[in-house]
């Protein structure tokens, strides 16, 4: 058995499951003005504050959300929709040509909707988006409503110069967001040094809950809500707040930020042992993504004549659990924008695996994908040839 | 697994006969965005989900198979292929030839598997092929077009119930879609509008309805390939007929794009070639069996010779709307024995 899909989810962190155990036997409405009110407001403004403190940003410069997809959502369109009131011209978005879909398909729904015009910013064959690409896709500037590039890319694991992309956006007065959900926890993620003025988080890819993220946001930025209603969270993001998952999310963060280093140093050495071995075992396997500059927990590789849903199920039906690159919820795979987007043909990326570590992984799990994984890839290509 | 109820009892009894079953659900749309697309579609979202859940009950894997190109290619431009050229095909059937025991088969081998389990009502034992013992669900004609090496990596567990003991072993498995409809006609033309399907695809081509027995126009159509063999409803005829009975189409020709009328005893076929033969239990020619001539049709005593490239069949008593296209599928009683496609017929 080894769970190699860590960048989806990864497994809750002890303390975060008991403090969000004992959350949940909390009476009181955030909101309420009455003694239970002000216990669960407690717990909330305090894990405001430890997850403030573990990235880098003031608690009022915290919104939580229900996870990294709202997150995105809300700092795309609500930035855009900010920006464009206050300046009709501002009707452009300058985003990386490999963000997740919650970033893509909430940018490709302003184009839709909204009459935003797009320009998506190219990405080299590691899937690097550079300072200078950025500054060509601004242009003056005048026009553009926001910028947002990942911090790190959720398929291949290629880091982004986020510092360098935020201060180029600003050197039009632009305002810069980044999806940072597969940095925390693998890289050092912090706000402010970070320069961006909107970084979106969830906690269940590095220990807390499912449902429950934030968005980062600077204290002067502007920003039309999504959800309309009580006028919780700055009246950004409104909604009764979920105390036990908020608790949850602090806890994990404080600790995974906390052990952030150790981990890094620990999962790269795994990672790169896995890819060694990977390379060893299937010489024609080729590796996708920066070899450098990647997230420490993340291997992606394409196996040439295979197609990556047949390697998922046999490696499956061994106990080996890993994923083709991104989920879609129809279950149909789809050629991966990301893997395209870096100037690869659409069978290599339909041949492609991700293999990704966690704070759980075990050089047991490699060695379990190392010996499952050379008569996997050569079935999935005799089928691949049917 | 379809998402309907037959696909999942079958895995039930697969997986408690003792082998290893993995649950395929077939992406076969090219647009599957459709949360329910008609009550007769069969690749719905909601389909692939209550075929999640059905192998979730299982406790089996469950995965989609993106097989939507070759569904259009080798189904859905056979069928408008088919109509244009005056032919009334059979898609479930050419669904089973090319797709369910053809790609998905040959896929499944290669992945290591040893056969495709399917919810079809046919028995099939020892490589024989056989009717359902529901004869109302019985769908061992549009199986019979299966070589015997297809048939031999095949497992039919649905042949010996009826649909309500289908229904009763997903109940008492607690299989949620016990109940659910089940799917007719055409899965990929989700609203039943077979007709605008084709018009939609070929565009009007119209042309004269002319009465066999006069030669006279009687009436103008649309386009050909709306028309079946022994359709009656319809014809929007402008000319009644000298003798006052109802006509029939008798034929259609898309060349010249003439659909000939006649009266229902011109419909009357005593002859049928058939093309492209498979045997699923070979027998030595001449033979003397049973054959039936379109999905859910009568059954008619026949002899069988061998000619050029197929079967001439001669029947017992004859047959009404055999139209070319369909199979001409033989049986010795319960038995299939083999399949071909009704390429001519004569009176």
């Amino acid at each position: 058995m080894a769970y190699l899909d860590h960048a989806a989810t990864t497994p809750m962190l002890p303390e975060a499951v008991d403090a969000m155990a004992a959350a949940m036997s909390l009476t009181g409405n955030a909101s309420s003005l009455h003694t239970s009110g002000r216990r669960s407001r407690r717990a909330v403004e305090e894990s405001r504050e430890a997850l403030a403190a573990a990235l880098g940003a003031r608690p009022s410069e915290v919104v939580f959300t229900a996870g990294g997809t709202e997150s995105d959502n809300l700092a795309v369109k609500g930035l855009f929709w900010a920006r464009r009131a206050a300046d009709p011209r501002r009707t452009r978005l300058v985003v990386g040509a490999v963000e997740h879909h919650a970033v893509l398909d909430a940018v490709l729904w302003l184009e839709q909707h909204e009459g935003a015009q797009v320009t998506w910013v190219p990405v080299d064959e590691l899937g690097r988006v550079t300072p200078e690409a950025l500054r060509e896709a601004m242009g003056t500037g005048d026009d553009v409503a926001l910028v947002s590039v990942m911090w790190a890319n959720n398929e291949v694991g290629t880091v982004q110069p986020v510092r360098a992309l935020a201060d180029t956006a600003h050197e039009h007065g632009v305002p810069f967001h980044t999806d940072a959900v597969q940095a925390v926890g693998q890289l050092a993620v912090d706000f402010a040094a970070s320069g961006a003025d909107a970084l979106s988080v969830t906690g269940h890819k590095y220990g807390g809950p499912l449902g429950a993220g934030a968005l980062l946001l600077g204290r002067d930025v502007a920003l039309v809500p999504l959800l309309h209603g009580g006028g919780q969270e700055r009246d950004v993001r409104s909604g009764t707040l979920a105390v036990p998952a908020l608790v949850g999310l602090a806890t994990a963060t404080a600790l995974a930020v906390e052990r952030q280093p150790e981990a890094a140093v620990r999962l790269a050495g795994l990672r790169d042992d896995l890819v060694e071995r990977v390379g060893a075992a299937v010489p024609e396997a080729l590796l996708n993504g920066d070899p450098v500059d990647r997230l420490p927990g993340n291997a992606h590789f394409s196996f040439p004549g295979c197609e990556g849903d047949s390697l998922l199920m046999l490696l499956d039906a061994r106990g080996i659990e890993v994923s083709t690159g991104s989920a879609c919820s129809s279950g149909v795979p789809q050629p991966s924008h990301v893997l395209t987007a870096m100037g690869h043909e659409p069978r290599r990326a339909r041949s492609s695996l991700r293999f990704s570590l966690g704070h759980t992984s075990m050089p047991a799990d490699v060695d379990d994908l190392v010996e499952a994984l050379p008569p996997v890839v050569e079935r999935a290509r005799r089928a691949a040839l049917r | 697994m379809s998402g309907g109820v037959d696909s999942a009892v079958a895995a039930a009894l697969a997986v408690e006969a003792g082998h290893e079953v993995t649950g395929v659900h077939l992406a076969l749309s090219q647009a599957p965005a459709a949360l329910r697309s008609g009550s007769r579609g069969c690749c719905s979202r909601e389909d692939a989900r209550d075929a999640g859940r059905a192998a979730d009950v299982l406790g089996i894997p469950f995965y989609v198979w993106d097989l939507a190109e070759r569904f259009q290619a080798d189904v859905v431009d056979d069928f408008v292929a088919e109509y244009a050229a005056g032919r009334t095909p059979n898609p479930c059937l050419r669904c089973n030839e090319r797709i369910k025991f053809s790609a998905v088969l040959d896929r499944a081998l290669a992945l290591g598997f040893d056969g495709v389990v399917t919810g079809h009502h046919a028995r099939l034992e020892d490589g024989v092929l056989r009717r359902s013992v529901d004869a109302d669900k019985d769908q061992s004609y549009v199986l019979a077009v299966l070589t015997p090496a297809q048939l031999a990596a095949t497992v039919l567990p649905l042949g010996g119930m009826t649909k309500a003991a289908v229904r009763r072993e997903a109940r008492s498995r607690g299989l949620g879609v016990a109940d659910k409809p089940d799917s007719h006609d055409i899965c990929f033309i989700a609203d039943g509008d077979t007709q605008g399907f084709l018009r939609d695809r070929l565009g009007p081509q119209p042309g004269p309805v002319v009465d066999a027995l006069t030669g006279a126009v009687v009436g103008q159509h649309d386009g050909a390939y709306g028309y079946t063999v022994g359709q009656r409803r319809g014809l929007a005829l402008t000319v009644p007929a000298g003798d006052g009975r109802p006509r029939y189409v008798l034929s259609v020709e898309p060349v010249s794009r003439t659909v000939t009328v006649g009266p229902r005893s011109a419909l009357d076929v005593s002859t049928v070639l058939a093309t492209e033969p498979v045997w699923s239990s070979p027998r030595p020619l001449p033979l003397t069996c049973e054959v039936q001539l379109r999905a859910h049709g009568m059954v008619h005593g026949c002899s069988v010779t061998a000619v050029d490239g197929g079967w001439q069949i001669a029947l017992a008593t004859p047959a009404q709307g055999v139209a070319a296209g369909q199979a001409a599928v033989l049986y010795d009683g319960d038995t299939v024995l083999g399949s071909g496609t009704v390429a001519r017929t004569a009176g």
